[in-house]
């Protein structure tokens, strides 16, 4: 089983992971840019954020053989402070980079009047670079939510086939679905999707264009859950290609509007030698 | 079933590390337009001719390190070292262009900003980078930094100290230009060398058979090696040139 997991922070992962990972059949990640749990206070630490997912965090995945891109933005929860704001000014720098493949994650945490501002002009960006666009939705009052970020897709320049509503679920599933947009689902314990529901979905809604994620990262969440999943449509009567367009396909064609996925691991002869993760940051 | 090997490791570039930052631009232009499709060769010069008519900064981001950026995605990533190098010195990049680029690089340009410095800084004033690249720990910028500008303008106490890290971490010390002359009779790298093999032996773990290679370049009876073939920006082997 390939699989490609289109949501995960890596950044917040150990090297066991990334070997769990790779066991499991994971091959290619995208890691978009968010928050990191304690709040960043200028733009700097998004640089130095953003740099690493470009430099570091893809050396370390390529020497467990997994490709890594990702998707940077300034995320909705932290658009709501001014201090960070300037990073926007930043951005389109960014967004040429060759492994960038979307802007993400942007959307709606508490559905302000920032966060409506923020999704607009980075939605802008996205149409701007040529690049898909990796969209949140709240895990408040979800379903206003989607709703609210369906419009403003809507009215922005990225046709609705270019945008990935993520973190969907029973109650958003269809209005996201009839919307156009790629479908995302987290499955992630306890507060997002978990196989079995994730399953029963693809019964009722099909595999087209749905992409599922673990959405790894720093709390309390699982790197293997996409296999999980593929493991739970075979074991619920789907099909081998069933599975392989959900985990793998579905994602190299969404990713891949950006033109820049690029799923050869580069590892380094050096690093197939010995490598530098093995040996600490000594 | 996936076909993608664990560990899939060989660079797929015939232009790499040392051959790199080795080789005259006009060289590596020709080389690189040989093995470039229609597409890309086509990107690539007319890339090249608006970085020479354009250089120097100009509004947030320049075409030409716009070019740099996106130069992976239009040749290819094997090869887009050599195209990044190209850009840069059609674009004359100076010390703070190079500065700009490399801080606000991903990796991978990153990595073609150490390999363009013996040819665009004739003087050490690019050894911050040089030094930036070897605190970290990614293998690939680490040998990137050890080519012929470290061994022309790094003192002796920063590169006994890479070529340590490069046992340390892997990188292959043939990655290590200018080696045997450097390495020729220096008794301080000996003793490093010695204390780092003990430390390994008692810790039960194997010492790295480079270790022993580099040792050996220490010892002041050895034939002294004949003078480096690489004299500065624009004295370097041909292409092919790749020691070992
Ligand atoms: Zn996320």
């Amino acid at each position: 089983m390939r699989i490609f997991d289109p949501h995960i922070h890596m950044t917040s992962r150990t090297t066991d992971d990334y070997q769990a990972m790779h066991a499991a059949g994971v091959r290619a990640v995208v890691e978009p840019a968010f928050w990191l749990g304690q709040p960043r206070t200028s733009p700097a630490s998004f640089l130095d954020y953003f740099d690493s997912l470009l430099g570091w965090e893809p050396f370390r995945a390529a020497q467990y053989g997994i490709a890594h891109h990702c998707t940077l933005a300034l995320n909705p929860k932290e658009a709501n402070d001014p201090r960070c704001l300037p990073v926007l000014d930043e951005l389109p720098r960014y967004l040429v980079k060759d492994q960038v493949v979307a802007v993400g994650e942007i959307g709606y945490d508490s559905m302000t009047p920032a966060e409506d501002t923020a999704l607009a002009a980075q939605l802008q960006l996205a149409a701007d670079h040529q690049l898909p666009a990796l969209v949140h939705t709240p895990h408040r009052d979800k379903l206003a939510g989607l709703r609210r970020t369906l419009d403003v897709v809507r009215e922005s320049a990225l046709p609705t086939d270019r945008v990935l509503v993520d973190h969907l679920n029973e109650t958003t599933v269809k209005e996201a679905k009839d919307s156009g947009c790629w479908l995302g689902f987290s499955v992630y314990p306890d507060t997002k999707m978990d196989e079995e529901r994730m399953v029963a979905i693809l019964r009722t809604y099909g595999p087209e264009q749905v992409l599922v994620n673990s959405a790894a990262d720093w709390g309390r969440s699982d790197p293997l859950k996409t296999r999980k999943v593929g493991d739970l449509m075979l074991a619920e009567g789907f099909g081998e290609d069933d599975v392989d367009r959900v985990l793998w396909r579905n994602p190299v064609a969404f990713y891949g509007l950006s033109g820049r996925l690029d799923l050869d691991i580069a590892a380094t002869e050096a690093t197939h030698e010995g490598n530098s993760i093995l040996r600490g940051g000594a | 079933m996936t076909h993608l090997p664990a560990h899939q490791a060989t660079p797929a570039a015939d232009t790499q590390g040392t051959t790199l930052a080795r080789t005259p631009p006009h060289d590596l232009h020709a080389h690189l337009a040989d093995r470039l499709g229609e597409a890309a060769r086509g990107w690539l010069d007319q890339a090249l001719d608006e970085a020479a008519a354009h250089p120097g900064a100009h509004g947030p981001i320049s075409v030409w390190e716009l070019r740099l950026a996106e130069a992976g995605r239009r040749c290819g990533p094997e090869h887009a070292d050599a195209a990044r190098i190209l850009i840069l010195h059609a674009a004359r990049a100076d010390t703070d262009a190079l500065t700009r680029v490399y801080a606000q690089g991903t990796a991978a340009e990153r990595r073609a900003v150490l390999h363009a410095l013996p040819h665009l800084v004739p003087g050490p004033q690019a050894l911050p980078l040089v030094e930036d690249a070897l605190r970290t720990n990614d293998t690939r910028l680490l040998a990137a930094a050890v080519g012929p500008y470290a061994a022309r303008h790094l003192d002796a106490h920063h590169w006994r100290h890479a070529v340590l890290k490069c046992l340390f971490t892997g990188v292959p010390v043939t990655e290590v230009a200018d080696l045997e002359r450097r390495a020729h009779a220096d008794r301080e790298l000996a003793r490093m060398l010695g204390d780092y093999a003990a430390e390994r032996t008692a810790a039960g773990r194997p010492v790295p058979e480079d270790l022993h290679r580099v040792l050996t370049l220490t010892d002041p009876t050895a034939t002294p090696p004949a003078p480096a073939a690489d004299h500065g920006p624009n004295g370097a082997e041909g292409p092919h040139g790749k020691e070992s």
